[in-house]
């Protein structure tokens, strides 16, 4: 019974860690068919400005919950301005361009910081579930992506700007067309989606560590769980996350952790296969 | 074939000629395995050049193709003693590989970015997998795998039917020039033929080369094939003068070879040809530049690529030469 109960936690720290890890990159592609594959770096740039905020004495939950969405926040608004904004509509070369932004990154960071792992301990310590224990942190994840999912989810369905903002996905000449400046809606969303980003990477540097390749080891993922979510960025991504998460969990335990992961990305090979639009092209149409 | 492509061909030949007999006499041993580095690079180059320039699939795990045709061929050669029978089968492996894989995806009707995915993919599966294979457990025959870092002995090639007559760096240097070579030529008249010309009317318009009865599945399942061979081949020659590791397979290196077609020029055969020495070379002094990572240089040149020269190099040269020549700005 608690082994179940073990399992079942892991498998649900797994699907919190890839909705966390993928939520940036589906609000960005969900919105503006815009595949960011500095994602990872942007990850990176969060973890890095938790770890400096907290070695200048911020409050580490501050360093990790404002600091690190804010500073990442501010660089996408610039990306989006520099070098998106000129793409618009040609999603291929915003790809390539992304990738040598992604290429960029790692390469300053590294000039910047050096190649070596930093990071800082996990706080809350640890606690006891059904008789064994387990690192509070990961149960405050799965707190945290709940609650990620449930930010977006107010803000495109009970603000004026989401309202704007769902018009502007749908169909963005009409929305033009009735005086909504769809160029700022793209910018926000951006920088929005690296705000949200950047506190993924916050929230997972006391687990992972920081380094400037980090971002290599997740951008795949986040990738690969987008796509098979499909179009509707919050349920696609959700039930991607759900479905990979748990059968990646499920596999590492049966296996070994190297293995579960290449179960994970098998199947997504066949999900995308066998639903090219992605889970949200079949089931859950009408969800945001 | 035109006029133009013949010449085109003659020169290649020509040039692959001089480049083989003149380099091995007069470079030292170290820059001429370096030099042998590029050459494979510049047939990975040339494979995705065909597939994604060509046959308009981007394919961001061409390193897939690169590594399975490396792995066959240190475990081949391994097993048998000799590389006579090592580099066919190196070659099969990915050849096959990439028209199951083609199979899976082109059949399925999945297209652009959900292929970027899958290759992508695809090569991270077969990095994982690469990696996670240390121990004495894992080994294919007399061929241990090795993990991370992957099979150090790989063997060298020999004279067909010899295995004591192993090739030497010069040798080495040689087989990879006439291989580029063969491989240019082979592509420029693939393209040359109706199926190149179908493949390259795919990329235009997929619904109306469809409607005039051309099965574009099968199409692009030939090109990506035929791109999967030549990636397998580039990872032979790899191997050769460096050794079989799971970094073949990684993402830094998936990436290099989009930048080389990218910056070369996307539906050229020699445009990604010519971006990767370049690029191959500036990335390799550029390690040498105290305080720069390469990363850093590499990257900004292809956001600057995108966003300035979406054409690429060598039709951006072109472009230019072409507005001189008839007096006006392009």
């Amino acid at each position: 019974m608690s082994l179940a109960l073990a399992v079942g936690l892991q498998a649900l720290t797994g699907v919190a860690m890839l909705l966390i890890i993928s939520l940036g990159l589906a609000v960005i592609f969900g919105m503006m068919r815009v595949i960011n594959l500095a994602h990872g770096e942007f990850l990176m740039l969060g973890g890095y400005s938790a770890i400096l905020a907290v070695r200048h004495g911020v409050n580490i939950w501050v360093a990790m919950l404002v600091v690190a969405p804010l500073v990442v926040g501010l660089l996408g608004a610039l990306v989006e301005r520099l070098v998106i904004r000129r793409l618009y509509g040609r999603m291929v070369d915003t790809m390539l361009a992304t990738w040598g932004l992604s290429l960029a990154l790692i390469g300053f960071v590294s000039m910047i910081f050096g190649n070596t792992v930093g990071g800082f301990s996990a706080p809350l310590g640890s606690v006891d579930v059904g008789g064994f224990y387990t690192s509070a942190y990961s149960l405050f994840l799965v707190f945290a992506a709940a609650l990620m999912v449930g930010a977006v989810w107010l803000v495109l369905r009970r603000t004026p700007f989401g309202l704007l903002a769902r018009g502007t996905m749908q169909n963005p000449e009409m929305a033009s067309a009735l005086g909504v400046a769809t160029e700022r809606v793209y910018a926000v969303t951006f920088a929005a989606g690296a705000a949200l980003s950047g506190l993924a990477g916050g929230l997972i540097a006391p687990l992972s560590g920081v380094v400037p390749t980090m971002g290599t080891a997740y951008i795949a993922k986040a990738f690969i769980t987008v796509i098979t979510g499909g179009a509707a960025m919050l349920a696609g991504t959700l039930s991607a996350s759900v479905l990979l998460g748990g059968v990646g969990v499920l596999a590492t335990f049966l296996t070994t952790p190297v293995l579960g992961e290449v179960v994970l990305l098998a199947v997504a090979i066949i999900l995308v296969r066998l639903l090219p639009h992605g889970i949200t092209g079949r089931f859950f149409r009408r969800a945001l | 074939m035109s006029r133009r492509n013949a010449i085109e061909i003659v020169t290649a030949a020509l040039l692959a000629a001089v480049v083989a007999l003149v380099l091995p006499r007069v470079a030292e041993l170290f820059v001429l395995i370096n030099a042998t580095v590029f050459v494979s690079m510049a047939i990975l180059a040339l494979s995705l050049a065909l597939i994604w320039g060509f046959g308009g699939i981007l394919c961001f795990g061409q390193t897939a193709f690169f590594g399975l045709g490396g792995y066959a061929y240190a475990v081949a050669a391994l097993n048998l003693g000799d590389s006579t029978y090592a580099v066919p089968i190196a070659l099969a492996v990915p050849a096959v590989a990439a028209l199951a894989l083609g199979y899976f995806m082109f059949y399925g009707r999945i297209s652009d970015v959900y292929i970027g995915a899958i290759t992508l993919t695809v090569s991270l599966i077969l990095f994982n997998f690469a990696n996670s294979t240390a121990g004495d457990q894992w080994h294919i025959g007399e061929a241990p795998l090795g993990g991370f870092n992957g099979i150090p002995s790989t063997p060298q090639l020999n004279i067909p039917g010899d295995p004591d007559a192993t090739l030497s760096p010069q040798a080495i240097f040689v087989v990879a020039v006439v291989c580029l070579a063969s491989c240019y030529i082979l592509s420029r008249l693939v393209l040359a033929s109706q199926f190149g010309r179908i493949v390259v009317a795919i990329r235009e318009n997929e619904a109306r080369a469809e409607l005039l009865g051309y099965d574009a599945r099968r199409y692009k399942l030939g090109i990506f094939t035929l791109g999967g061979l030549i990636g397998g081949l580039a990872g032979v020659l790899f191997a050769n003068c460096v050794f079989v590791s799971p970094t073949m397979f990684s993402l830094f290196y998936s990436g290099q070879v989009i930048i080389w077609v990218m910056v070369g020029g996307v539906g050229t055969l020699f445009g990604p040809i010519l971006g990767a020495m370049l690029l191959q070379g500036l990335t390799t002094w550029a390690g040498t530049l105290p305080g720069i990572n390469p990363n850093a240089v590499l990257g900004v040149i292809l956001m600057l690529a995108v966003l300035l020269m979406p054409m690429g190099l060598l039709p951006g040269a072109t472009a230019v030469l072409g507005g001189l020549r008839r007096g006006t700005a392009p």
